[in-house]
């Protein structure tokens, strides 16, 4: 079994709701994501997206964009985010911590790596899916099988504009979970939650037995409460990435202490 | 070449490999629906008539096709002729994509128009096409090119629309594609966004390829009725590549006749120093399209240049990669110092300022006439006229307009 479907049957079991936190790759180093990714894993993450900055991410809002230009800035490589993941899994890997990560990544960046090698590196480092935000189910067949035979999940995104019929088609061909994202638009912090997008998840849940997960703008204990009762778990980005973007001025481990405070207060929001 | 070349795109959007759709989802829906309504707005007779009606009356159209005597002597060969995209209304070709997305946009029934501009030429055009069909307007701009095009900035406000200044990346039209789909991400319920170039997710690149056709479809004919036959070749610059795709797509088929897009060889051939796209990158994804890019071998877009704002782009319209493969059209460069002696030339020589964009083709249309005969033509898309140039160029030779 895919350890992210694991991840999702042992919530399942126990009656819980997942917390999904992304964090960009060499925000602010990627010494710093490493220690991040670990802080996350032990503070409640069910799965923890690693965001590949790119240089022109069109459905990123500006706290995301300016994490990814952060890091380019510093000159980051991809063949350096795999390294880096595949150090954090095998520390996370003797500790007995199990957290699947999930690459968030355009397929630019994927098509010009090269689709195998870009595969091969994912499982090698310990990667067990893959967000591909800029690839519409019509041009995911492709890389879809490739997915299938190395065993990554492929989690597809329903939007609120998304038609049914053709919700229905992305259902059939995603894995792992559903990312439901809850508004039109793109990444970053909101204040309230739709009233659409429960109704959008009621008419989900009836579709497919895939975990449904909530992202965009999700960003407090207040949503986490909200959304407990209608979805799987929340995905939250930009709250984080936002505490990360003063590890300059405050240091990192004034980051950590937020970043575990955070997910903590998420985490008992979802559960409680 | 012995296949015949595809037309439209096919069913995934694309043209051969090259094209279709890189977006999120949020924005699949609005696409489907544009190419839907286009699909019906170029069957119906009475869209199309108001289309050109518009060209017609208000862009001035047809432009007139000009035998430029003063640069076919200095070139010494072939007859140059110009096509000459600068006598539209708002000075250069865009107006014909901006008239015609407009419409479809009221067709469409959307409430707002955004768009991206590089030079500001787009931006102008929207802008007026905004005021001309009362559409609330807004345009996303470079901060470098805010202050490479000052005049243009000042005309678009004048007429009603909003110029959101756009402070991240290079500064420059590839980041002002980024926030235009990023508004329109948040606003594709009422908004249309009036792409400028022929590039972006299917059907963009088709829609305005065909919009800016009337360009190739006159001067095809106009052509014939002054010189009695085809020209031998056609030549047009490309930055996103809308001119030349105008240009070229009524010749495609004309076997006879070559064509050549001409790109900005900015500084030189290093990466970085220009906006060759057809000439130094590789196949790729930007802005939703698989086509040429420039990139670095992590798939970041690289960093461009070009003393011509409106060439200063990373990307290139699926079509013109699909053209290249195929061989049927030849891709060049010429560089900035070329550029801009070529609009001293043609200022001096003909009375007519290019667009410096322009001027990237009038200097690959004279190499190419100084090596043909004077019962040859070929054929130049004057896409614009150079008056926003004129502080520029101004500041790079080092005077002051202020």
């Amino acid at each position: 079994m895919n350890v992210i479907d694991a991840a999702f049957e042992r919530l399942k079991t126990g009656n819980k709701k997942a917390f999904i936190p992304f964090i960009a790759a060499g925000d602010p180093d990627l010494e710093g994501t490493k220690d991040l990714v670990k802080t996350l894993a032990k503070n409640g993450a069910t799965v923890i997206e690693i965001g590949f900055p790119y240089s022109d991410p069109i459905a990123d809002g500006p706290v995301i964009q300016a994490a990814y230009t952060r890091a380019l800035n510093k000159g980051l490589k991809i063949e350096n985010i795999f390294k880096a993941i595949a150090d954090v899994s095998s520390e996370l890997e003797k500790e007995k911590t199990l957290v699947p990560f999930v690459a968030m990544v355009s397929m630019s960046i994927i098509h010009r790596f090269g689709k195998e090698k870009f595969i091969a590196e994912c499982l090698k480092s310990g990667f067990s899916g893959l967000i591909i935000p800029d690839l519409p189910v019509e041009e995911s067949f492709e890389i879809s099988k490739d997915l299938k035979k190395s065993g990554l999940s492929l989690i597809l995104l329903v939007t609120p504009n998304t038609p049914k019929e053709r919700a229905l088609l992305i259902l059939s061909a995603c894995s792992g979970f559903v990312y439901c994202v809850s508004v039109s638009g793109i990444t970053g912090e909101r204040d309230k939650i739709p009233e659409k997008l429960l109704q959008n998840l009621a008419w989900l849940r009836k579709q497919t037995s895939l975990p449904l997960c909530v992202g965009f703008g999700i960003s407090k204990p207040e949503h986490a409460k909200v959304l407990r009762d209608h979805a799987d778990g929340v995905i939250v980005g930009s709250a984080l990435v936002r505490h990360i973007e003063t590890a300059e001025k405050v240091g990192l481990p004034a980051v950590k202490t937020a970043i575990a405070n955070l997910a903590g207060s998420l985490v008992s929001a979802l559960n409680s | 070449m012995n296949y015949k070349l595809q037309s439209t795109p096919d069913a995934m959007g694309r043209f051969g490999p090259f094209g279709g759709r890189y977006v999120p989802e949020t924005l699949i829906e609005a696409l489907n629906e544009l190419t839907i309504e286009y699909e019906k707005a170029c069957k119906d007779e009475a869209f199309q008539k108001e289309f050109h009606r518009y060209l017609n009356e208000y862009v001035g159209r047809p432009s007139r096709l000009y035998f430029a005597e003063r640069l076919t002597k200095e070139a010494g060969g072939a007859k140059i002729l110009l096509k000459r995209e600068d006598l539209n209304h708002t000075g250069a070709h865009k107006i014909n994509n901006s008239i015609g997305q407009a419409l479809l946009a009221k067709r469409m029934g959307k409430k707002r128009i955004i768009a991206e501009t590089g030079a500001g030429q787009h931006g102008v055009a929207t802008a007026t096409a905004c005021a001309l069909f009362n559409f609330p307007c807004r345009v996303y701009m470079g901060e470098e090119d805010i202050r490479r095009q000052k005049l243009n900035v000042f005309k678009m406000q004048a007429m009603g629309t909003e110029v959101c200044p756009v402070t991240t990346g290079s500064r420059t039209l590839r980041d002002a594609v980024n926030e235009a789909m990023r508004d329109w991400m948040s606003t594709v319920g009422d908004t249309h966004y009036i792409i400028g170039s022929a590039v972006g997710p299917h059907p963009f690149p088709w829609i305005v390829r065909d919009f800016q056709s009337v360009i190739g479809k006159e001067s095809r004919e106009q052509c014939i009725a002054q010189t009695g036959k085809l020209p031998k070749v056609v030549v047009a610059s490309v930055g996103g590549g809308s001119n030349a795709a105008g240009m070229f797509y009524p010749f495609i088929h004309d076997m006879d006749v070559e064509i050549v897009g001409v790109e900005a060889g900015g500084r030189g051939p290093k990466p970085g120093g220009n906006a060759a796209t057809l000439s130094h990158g590789a196949p790729g994804i930007l802005h939703g399209a698989f086509s040429y890019v420039l990139q670095d071998n992590d798939g970041q877009t690289a960093d461009v240049h070009s003393v011509s704002a409106g060439l200063d782009y990373p990307g290139v319209g699926p079509e013109h990669s699909y053209w290249k493969e195929s061989g049927r059209v030849k891709y060049t460069n010429v560089n900035d110092e070329e550029a801009l002696a070529g609009f001293d030339l043609c200022s001096k020589l003909e009375g007519i300022l290019p667009a410096l964009e322009t001027a990237h083709a009038v200097v690959e249309a004279m190499r190419i006439a100084s090596k043909l005969t004077k019962d040859d033509v070929v054929l130049v898309c004057f896409s614009g006229r150079g008056d926003k140039d004129c502080y520029e160029i101004a500041r790079v030779s080092g005077e002051s307009l202020d």
